[in-house]
């Protein structure tokens, strides 16, 4: 059965234990989509970013909160042709974020910390974040080459 | 990920290994810190080349060790970069401040 392209859902706490899983589980996910190797890693890291900052930002570090990703097909034309790849979805029943908060750091500042969001933005060829309801929602959609096409 | 620490002449060498996330790196940055902060050796040395994941925590532990080595007047090197490590310090463009070798002894002999 295919419920609007859903490919995979995962539910998990805020615990950041389970960071490892979720790696593991989405560079599975993207191999078998037919998404090269360096693609598979870089969007593997996104996903790992934005659980870091559900659970640093989003919940203030506790390990209890609950957090959904869901997996799906996207689609849309580019220069005429049809383009196929991967949205993920993140959600979180934390406060509501400041969307200017959400734009990173200068990349020159020699200084740790704000590189989770480059890392995102990087990777991905969208990221768009809503609020709805009590819910944040991180979208980060990633395109196949044209011609290539997910399973 | 584990992590150990060992002396070599005057140089403090830290061998990581596994994955560096946001559930560790606070282990390692504190462990990195402590050490560089008591030894005060004129030489610091992270082994990377056992470290199969590294997110942006774990770039940001070592630009804190770069910087408390900095401080006490010490060099801090990186040796043994996989695929991964390399990306992320690439991405972040923070490869270009650390002192980088591919190996512990090229940077023992540097």
């Amino acid at each position: 059965m295919d419920r609007g392209g859903l490919l995979l859902m995962l539910a998990l706490y805020s615990n950041p234990k389970w960071l490892s899983v979720v790696r593991g589980t989405v560079e599975r996910l993207t191999e078998t989509l037919g998404f090269p190797i360096a693609q598979c890693r870089s969007i593997t890291r996104a996903v790992d970013e934005a659980l870091t900052n559900i659970v640093r930002h989003s919940y203030g570090n506790r390990l209890d909160q609950p957090i959904a990703m869901y997996f799906r097909r996207a689609q849309r034309r580019h220069d005429g042709q049809v383009q196929q790849g991967l949205e993920i979805l993140l959600c979180d029943r934390g406060p509501a974020i400041d969307p200017c908060k959400l734009q990173g750091r200068p990349l020159d500042e020699i200084r740790p910390g704000g590189l989770g969001l480059h890392f995102i933005r990087q990777a991905v060829d969208t990221v768009e974040f809503t609020r709805k309801g009590p819910t944040n929602r991180l979208r980060l959609v990633k395109y196949l080459a044209q011609g290539s096409s997910v399973l | 990920m584990q992590i150990s620490t060992r002396r070599k002449d005057k140089t403090t060498i830290f061998d990581l290994s596994g994955d560096i996330d946001f559930a560790n790196s606070p282990v390692v940055r504190d462990s990195v810190l402590r050490e560089i902060r008591e030894s005060r050796t004129p030489c610091v040395v992270v082994n990377l080349s056992q470290v199969r994941y590294m997110d942006s925590s774990g770039v940001a532990s070592l630009v804190e060790g770069l910087k408390a080595s900095r401080d006490l007047g010490s060099r801090f090197i990186l040796v043994g970069l996989t695929r991964s490590t390399r990306e992320v310090l690439q991405l972040s463009r923070l490869i270009k401040v650390f002192e980088v070798y591919d190996n512990e002894e090229q940077a023992m002999t540097s």
